[in-house]
This record gives C-alpha cells, structure tokens and sequence, in this order.
C-alpha cells in the first residue's frame, strides 16, 4: 500500500495522519472530562499508528511509472474486504437485538448491552459500515471503468477509504458509550460529522477530477447514481447536523432546529438518506454490475433517464411521509404524500429496466447465483418501493405508522434490495480485483443465495403480519367504545413472529459469513498468470476502435 | 460517436454508446410509463386540490374539501366521548354499590378496564393482576390500605409514596441498616415472623428463641403490623401471617424486609389518568376480587 505512493505522497499522508493524530491530541485533553477524551485517543491512535506505518515505508523505492497504465484498484480491494466485514458486525448487530426483542432480559444488566445502544450500532453498521463500503469501494471501480480514466492520485482514495471507516468507528464506540444526538441515521456527535464533511469533500472531488479526465465521451448512468449520491448525502448531513457544540471539550451538542422544524428536517435527512444511499448508490451499482454480468445491453437508454430524474426530483419532496398524523401542519403532509404516489412510476421504471435487461439473459440467471442474486435485487426494489408509496398514503400510514410494517417495509428494501445488489456486486467484482480465475466456490454462492433468499422472505413475513396484527389490535375498540387491547397484549401477540424475525435475519447473518469464507479463500487461491482481461486498462492516448 | 447496432435477442438498435463492455438500446419508454406517469400525478394534483396543500406567502391552500386534521382529530374525540357517555355518566355520578349491582354495567366495566389495566398497571403488578416480586398481587392478597372501595379509588388516585401532595406514605424501617436492632434480635424477630405464616417451622426453632422473637416483634413491630401481625389499614403495614408476600416469605427476603427496610412507589395516578378511569379501575380491581377462583 505504501509502496504504491510517489514520495510526495508518501510525504503528504505524513502530514494528513499527523494533523490527525494532533487532532486527536487536542480532542483528548479539552475533552479530558468527558467521553469526548475517548474519542481524542483513539483518533490520536489511528493518526499516529498511520503516521508510523507510511513513516517505515517512506524509504521504500518509487513505484514505476507503469503504475499509471493500470486501474487503481488497491482501494477497492481493502472496501470490499471492509464491507463484508462490516456485514457480519452490523448483521451480527441486528440479530442481537432481534434477540433482545423476542428475550429483553439478554442485556446482562450492562448499559452497553441495552437495546438502545445497540440498535445504532446495528443501523449505522449495515448502512455507512456494509452500505457505505461497498458503495465507495464499487464506486472507484466503476468511475475508472466507465471513464477508462485512471484516479487521479493514490493518496485521496486512501483517504477516503479509511477516513470513512475511522467515521464509522467513531460513531459506534460512541453509541455503545451512549453518545448520541437522537437523530436516527445521524445519531454520530458534532465532531464526528465534520469529520465525515471533510472525508465527503474529497470523495466528490475525486469524482470531479476522474470524470473531468474521462476518455469516453459520454458518462455513463452508473456515475450520475454515484454522484447523486455522493452530492446529496453530502448536502443532506451537513444541513440536517447543523448544531452547536455545548464547549469544544463537550461530545454533546445542541441542535439549531427545535420542535416540528427538527423533525421535518430529520426526516428530509432521513427518507433522502435512504433515497440517496440506499437507493440512488446501490442504482449505481445495478447499472454496471447487472448489465456486465448478464452480457446484455440496458433496456432502454431513455428510461434510464426518466427514472434518474424522476427518482432524484420527486424524493426530495416526499419526506413528510414520515410524519403524517404529527404536529407536522396538514399541507405538509399531502405534500409528501403526492410526491410519493408518483414516485412509484419512476422507481418502477428503474426496477423495470434492470429487468428487462436480463431479457435474453434468463438462462443465465437460472444458471449463476451472482445474476441471480442482482435479479433478486431488482424485484425487492420494486416490491420495497410498491409498498413505501402504498405506505405514504395517509389512510395507509395510519394503520402502519409506529408497527413492525415498517421495520418489514426496511429489511424488504435492505435485506432484499441492498444487501442483495451488494453481494452478487461483490462477487462479480472479486475475482477480477484479485485477478483470481473465478471464486472459490459457486456453491457456496448457491447456499449464500438461498439463506438470503430465506432469511429475507421468513424476516418480511413475520413483520407484515405482525405489523398488521400490532395496527388492528391498537384501533380495535370494544362496543362501548374502548380499546379492546392493551399495548402488553399487542406485545404478547407478536413474540412468535420476533422469534421467527430473529431467525430469518440468522439464516440472512449466516448467508454474510458464507460469503465472508468464500472471498477470503477466493483471495488466497493462487494467482492466474497472465490471462487478464486484456481490455481492463485505461486508455491512455488514442480512442480505441468502436468507441 | 459511434453508430449503434442491432441487438438481437430484442432487435432494437444500441445508443452506439459503450462502456467497459456495456452498450444502451435505444429503446422507447414503454408506453405504459407514460400512462402511469399521467396517472399518479394526475391522482397527485387531484389530492392536492381537495386537500390543504400548496404554501403560499400567507399560509397555504386549504383544499376545496376543506379538511384538516386537527380539526378532525378533535371532532372524533368528542364523537367518542359523546359515544361513551351513555354509560361514563353512570360510572361518575352512581355508587360503587349500584355500580356493581349491575350486571351490564360491570360487563362494560369489564371490557374497558382490562385494556386500561394492562396499559397502566399491569408493568408493575403483571396482566393477571398478581403480582411479581415488589408488586403486591391485587387479586388475592389481603388490601394493605383497606379494601372499601372509596379508599381503593383514594389509593390509585394519590399513589403511595408518590408525587401527590396527599399521597400515602408507607415505609418498612431499615432496622439493621439504622442499628435499631443488633444482628441475633434480627434473626431472632426473623424466625419468628416466618413461623407467623408457616407454624410448622415452630418446631424447628427453640422455645426460648421464638419468645424471644415474640417479644421483640410486639416490642418493635406490632405498632405498625398490628398485635396480631395482621396489618393495619391506617399505616399500609401488610399482613404478616398469610401466604401472600410483597417481596417474598422465604428465611432470606423477610431478613432483606428488616434489616434493609422496604418502601415501594404506588404512582399517583390524579394526574394521568381521569376520575372516571380511576373509578372503573377500582371496580375492575374489585371485580377480579369478587369473581377469583
Ligand atoms: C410503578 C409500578 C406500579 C404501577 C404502574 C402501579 N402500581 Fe399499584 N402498587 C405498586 C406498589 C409498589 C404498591 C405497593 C406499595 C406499598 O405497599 O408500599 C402498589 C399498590 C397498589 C394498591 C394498593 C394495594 C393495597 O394492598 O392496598 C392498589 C389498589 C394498586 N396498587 C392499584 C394499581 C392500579 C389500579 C394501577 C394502574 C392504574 C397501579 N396500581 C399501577 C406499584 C405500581
Ligand atoms: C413504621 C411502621 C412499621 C414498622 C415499625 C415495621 N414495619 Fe414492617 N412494614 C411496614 C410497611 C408500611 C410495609 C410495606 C412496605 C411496602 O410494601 O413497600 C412493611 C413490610 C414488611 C415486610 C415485608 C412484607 C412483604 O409482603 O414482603 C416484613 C417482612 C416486615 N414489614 C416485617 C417487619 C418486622 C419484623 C418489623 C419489626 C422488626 C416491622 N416490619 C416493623 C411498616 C412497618
Ligand atoms: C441479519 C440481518 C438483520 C437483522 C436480524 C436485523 C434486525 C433488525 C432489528 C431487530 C431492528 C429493530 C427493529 C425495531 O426497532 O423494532 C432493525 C432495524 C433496522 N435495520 Fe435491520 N436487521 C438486519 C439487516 C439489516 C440490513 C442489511 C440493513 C440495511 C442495509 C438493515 C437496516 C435497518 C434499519 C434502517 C433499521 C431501522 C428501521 C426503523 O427505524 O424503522 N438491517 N433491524
Ligand atoms: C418509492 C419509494 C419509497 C417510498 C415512497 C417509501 C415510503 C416509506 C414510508 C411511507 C415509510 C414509513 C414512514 C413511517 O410511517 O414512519 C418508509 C419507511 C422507511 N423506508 Fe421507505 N419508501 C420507499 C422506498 C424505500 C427503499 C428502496 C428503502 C431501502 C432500503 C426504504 C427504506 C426505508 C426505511 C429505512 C424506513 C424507516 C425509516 C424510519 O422510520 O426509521 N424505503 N418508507
């Protein structure tokens, strides 16, 4: 990894991962009193260690001039890995406090252990931890791939890469140290988030500069996905974190927003959040993996532009959905609603194209895991987005707001949409990161599709109906007129589906670790000699033929 | 730019655009997007005409059906009470003893309070009313305070050791912890109160220690537990000779009870919950009472 950086390189990340370390410094002493201190020493820890390990390198030879006819893809390679074991933290995460709802008494009395630390633990752990890596770590694969353009540096990759994870670290220490700012998806403090602003920065700028030095002339839909996602996210955390420090040696920090304004710009953040993250990267994603694999052209150029506009328009608006029947004022409300309900055509459009891709293709679906898995992506997103625009109906929300409905809606849309474009991503993308022959083993992939594919159907089930069940039992009203169930009875009513949830995320969590074992073995096969693809190279003068 | 090509498998031509290996067809967008697109936004302005909608400088549009939330919120509620009524007016104005006369009455009384029940009581004394450790159980045991319904409704209403200024206080002394007793007389007085509910343990103990035990009790304890140990309404002080135990009749927790004190919270409930519901809660307490197995 050192031995990739130019000496100036070499040099420069001395200086990022000093003022790091310096950084860290200054953290632990104002913040000595506090949890903050915490904090201070491990990012002084990581800055340090960094520092010490480029400091042992910075002798090392130059790396040649050869470098620059190939990809960079070192990376991509340490994302992957990052993603998948992030998947099995964060997964691991979420069939624990599956557990703790069906047997609350699992917390051994620690505080670290409680539901509320935990469940952070588990939503920032699939999202920024799993999501977030593999959507950087695919993300410089396809932009050089679809730009055939090289990054332009080996240093701010690196950067990003790491100053993401160190993020993520941050963030989950702190919930388990009970630091948090209450905001769902962006529970980390003040300074993790400037933090995170910094790391953002310099991933769109990578971006900008890539694109700007593109040898294709046209950029292909994938990179208008990763840099949607990239620019709104980055939008989105800035203004919804917006708050003030209670003392520069304090972790805790005060929103600028109080009352309905606060919640409506949570919740901007927060359905945007996963319409930017969840949806728009993982587009990205389906847009150039569905499409290699499969060995077929995209249905249709024009739809895909219909569906990336309509997709990036109509979400912004559709917030409020998360907040009908609130203090929220009426208009707001239908607003969201509206934006919603058309929302669905371009979704469905999106999911639309990506199957009709695979038209010609079916065999091969049928055949290999890693298409089937995508395709299997594909229907999820239009079975996630079918039910969010059927849930943003007012009457609607009114019986699923508040129930396991929506946990069900989530999980439909991350296990079976997110997490499954991720994997058969992943394994298409390993093989040739590491320029192995092919994975370890397809079976394997096989078993990994169907405790997927079984995880996420017995976890969707049991929350719809329990979340059905739960809105009928609390508006049921006896004849003379009172509530015909307690909230302990609705509880009682849905044990058996929280122990069926928590064993359909096990068989999803185990399905993680099968492909963990896989691509760990896949990395330690031995090398294929010299029969890489022959075209995987930027171009470096002239266009080539047919382009 | 390159032309574009035939794909076979559909038989549309490429945008000529390619990427790595990946080629667009040009097809049109089905019709059916458009139709649907038409579709939902024309259901979307719809609704935002008929629904309060639109913003403007000064406030917003109102929909031409003229709803709104709150406004329907509290319509629904009152519709509610109105619906109730027929029978809440009876709840407040006759007496419990009227009350409970009536079979049909108490049928209702039945219904809504369970639902009530296990919304606010039953965390703490269980949905069956029984009660867990630290909870005493409400069906069964003998009532500490009293058990004429005036003062059962008083009870829930202020709580014991709550935050009502009227709440009722009740507190077991610490007497080991606040050395007003030395460790034997503990063990002493200890062994005695468990022979109060299990006589057979009186065999079992030595005669002279169980007078001793006797002694300190009507000494120390029968001021508040009664002489006869059988509790006493005015100070909450519980029946110390049956088998039903707040915190539990073994050697271990009646030891804990003495030498540590015990003072559980009874919330007030004046300020949660109506007069009405505090009403139907006694005579759903007093019912589960009256009609145990
Ligand atoms: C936070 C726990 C808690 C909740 C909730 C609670 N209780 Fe209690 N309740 C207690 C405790 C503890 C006692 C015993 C207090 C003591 O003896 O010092 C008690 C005592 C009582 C008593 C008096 C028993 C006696 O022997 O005199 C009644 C009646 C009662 N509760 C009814 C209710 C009702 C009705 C509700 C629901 C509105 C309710 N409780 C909710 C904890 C609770
Ligand atoms: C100041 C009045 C007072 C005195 C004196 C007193 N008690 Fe109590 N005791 C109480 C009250 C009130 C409770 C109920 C506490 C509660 O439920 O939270 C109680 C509870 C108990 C309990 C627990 C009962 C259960 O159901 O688990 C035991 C055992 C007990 N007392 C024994 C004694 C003994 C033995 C003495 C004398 C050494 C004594 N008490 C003296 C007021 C008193
Ligand atoms: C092993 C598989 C998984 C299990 C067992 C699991 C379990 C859970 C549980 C128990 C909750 C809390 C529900 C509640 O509070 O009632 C939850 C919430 C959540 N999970 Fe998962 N999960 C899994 C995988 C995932 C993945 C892969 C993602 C995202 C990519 C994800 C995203 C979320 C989100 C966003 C929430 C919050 C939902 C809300 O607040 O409405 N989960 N999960
Ligand atoms: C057309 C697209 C979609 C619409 C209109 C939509 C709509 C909704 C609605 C109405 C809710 C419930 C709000 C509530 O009652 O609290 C919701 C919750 C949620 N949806 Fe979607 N959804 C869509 C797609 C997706 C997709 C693809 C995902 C991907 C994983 C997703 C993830 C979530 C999450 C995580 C929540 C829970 C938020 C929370 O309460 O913590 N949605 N969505």
């Amino acid at each position: 990894m050192i031995a990739d950086l130019t000496r100036a390189e070499r040099v420069w990340a001395m200086l990022i991962l000093g003022s790091l370390g310096l950084a860290g410094l200054a953290m632990a002493v104002a913040g000595r009193n506090d949890l903050l201190g915490v904090h201070g020493w491990m990012v002084l820890a990581a800055g340090l260690g960094g520092f010490i390990v480029v400091m042992r390198g910075l002798e090392l030879p130059e790396p040649s001039d050869d470098r620059l006819t190939e990809y960079y893809d070192a990376p991509t390679r340490l994302g992957l890995i990052l993603t998948l074991l992030w998947a099995v933290v964060g997964m691991a995460a979420g069939f624990w406090i599956a557990a703790l709802l069906a047997w609350p008494d699992l917390t051994f009395d620690a505080a670290w252990a409680s539901f509320g630390r935990l469940r952070p633990v588990h939503t920032s752990g699939v999202i920024f931890g799993f999501g977030g890596n593999a959507l950087i770590a695919t993300s410089f694969h396809v932009l050089q791939r679809t730009t055939r353009a090289r990054l332009p540096d080996q240093i701010s990759p690196w950067f990003v890469l790491l100053g993401y994870n160190l993020f993520c670290i941050v963030a989950a220490s702190g919930y388990l140290m009970g630091m948090t700012q209450s905001k769902e998806y962006a529970e980390p403090e003040w300074y993790a988030d400037i933090w995170l602003v910094v790391v953002w920065v310099v991933y769109f700028i990578i971006y900008m500069r890539t694109l700007a030095r593109r040898k294709e002339p046209h950029i292909y839909v994938a990179n208008w996905y990763y840099m949607a996602f990239i620019l709104v996210v980055a939008i989105l955390h800035i203004v919804n974190n917006l708050a003030v420090p209670v003392s520069f040696g304090s972790a805790k920090s005060y929103s600028l927003f109080s009352g309905v304004q606060d919640a409506m710009t949570q919740w901007w953040y927060g359905h945007n959040a996963v319409a930017f993250f969840l949806t728009a990267g993982f587009l990205g994603m389906m847009y150039y993996y569905l499409p290699k694999r499969a060995g077929r052209p995209i249905f249709s150029y024009r739809m895909s532009i219909i569906s990336f506009w309509g997709i990036t328009f109509m979400y912004m608006w559709a917030g409020s959905h998360h907040l009908h029947y609130t203090a929220l004022p009426h208009w707001v409300q239908t607003l969201g609603m509206a934006f919603s309900v058309v929302l669905l055509v371009p979704s469905w459009a999106s999911a639309g194209n990506a199957l009709l891709t695979l038209n010609g293709a079916w065999h091969k679906v049928r055949d290999d895991a890693v298409l089937r898995f995508m395709a299997l992506a594909a229907i999820f997103y239009g079975i996630t987005t079918f039910e969010g625009s059927f849930m943003a109906i007012r009457a609607v929300n009114s019986l699923s707001h508040y129930t396991d409905w929506t946990i069900g809606h989530v999980h439909a849309g991350a296990l079976g949409w997110v997490a499954m474009i991720t994997f058969g991503s992943l394994y298409s993308l390993v093989p040739s990161m590491w320029k192995r022959p092919g994975l370890y083993s397809d079976k394997l992939v096989e078993v990994h599709f169907w405790l997927a594919l079984s995880g996420t159907v017995i976890y969707v089930f049991a929350m719809w109906n329990s979340g059905v069940i739960q809105g009928l039992m609390w508006r049921t009203y006896t004849e003379s007129g009172g509530l015909s169930y307690s909230f302990i009875d609705s509880l009682v009513a849905m044990h058996p589906y929280y122990i069926a949830r928590a064993f359909g995320g096990l068989l999803f969590l185990l399905g993680a670790l099968v492909a963990l074992y896989n691509v760990v073995m896949t990395i330690r096969m031995p090398a294929t000699a010299q029969n890489e693809v022959v075209r995987d190279i930027p171009i470096q003068t002239a266009l080539q033929a047919g382009e | 730019m390159a032309l574009g090509e035939r794909d076979k498998p559909s038989g549309q031509m490429t945008t000529g655009h390619e990427w790595n290996g990946i080629k667009e067809l040009n097809t049109p967008v089905p019709r059916v997007v458009y139709f649907f697109l038409i579709a939902t936004a024309t259901f979307a302005v719809t609704w935002t005409l008929l629904m309060p909608s639109w913003p403007g400088i000064n406030g917003y549009f109102r929909g031409f059906l003229g709803v709104d939330q709150r406004v329907a919120v509290t319509q629904t509620v009152d519709q509610a009470k109105v619906d109730r009524a027929s029978w809440t007016t009876r709840i407040d104005q006759e007496d419990f003893a009227a009350i409970q006369a009536d079979k049909d009455l108490m049928n209702i009384v039945r219904q809504t309070g369970a639902a009530l029940f296990g919304d606010n009581c039953a965390a703490c004394h269980g949905t069956d009313a029984q009660g867990r450790p630290g909870f005493p159980n409400l069906v069964a045991a003998p009532i500490m305070w009293g058990d004429d319904p005036k003062i059962v409704a008083e009870t829930i209403r202020i709580g014991i050791n709550g935050t009502s200024p009227d709440t009722r206080f009740a507190q077991m002394l610490a007497f080991g912890k606040d050395q007003m007793l030395a460790r034997e007389d503990i063990d002493a007085v200890v062994a005695y109160v468990q022979t109060l509910s299990q006589p057979d343990l009186a065999a079992t103990i030595d005669a002279d220690a169980l007078l001793a035990g006797a002694t300190l009790f009507a000494d120390n304890c029968a001021g508040c537990h009664g002489e006869d140990a059988k509790g006493m309404t005015d100070t909450g002080a519980p029946n110390l000779t049956d088998a039903y135990w707040t915190y539990g009749g073994d050697r271990a927790n009646i030891r804990h009870s003495v030498y540590d004190g015990r003072g559980g919270t009874m919330p007030s409930w004046e300020a949660r919950l109506t007069p009405t519901d505090i009403k139907l809660l006694t005579l759903y307490v007093l019912d589960l009472r009256a009609t145990r197995p």
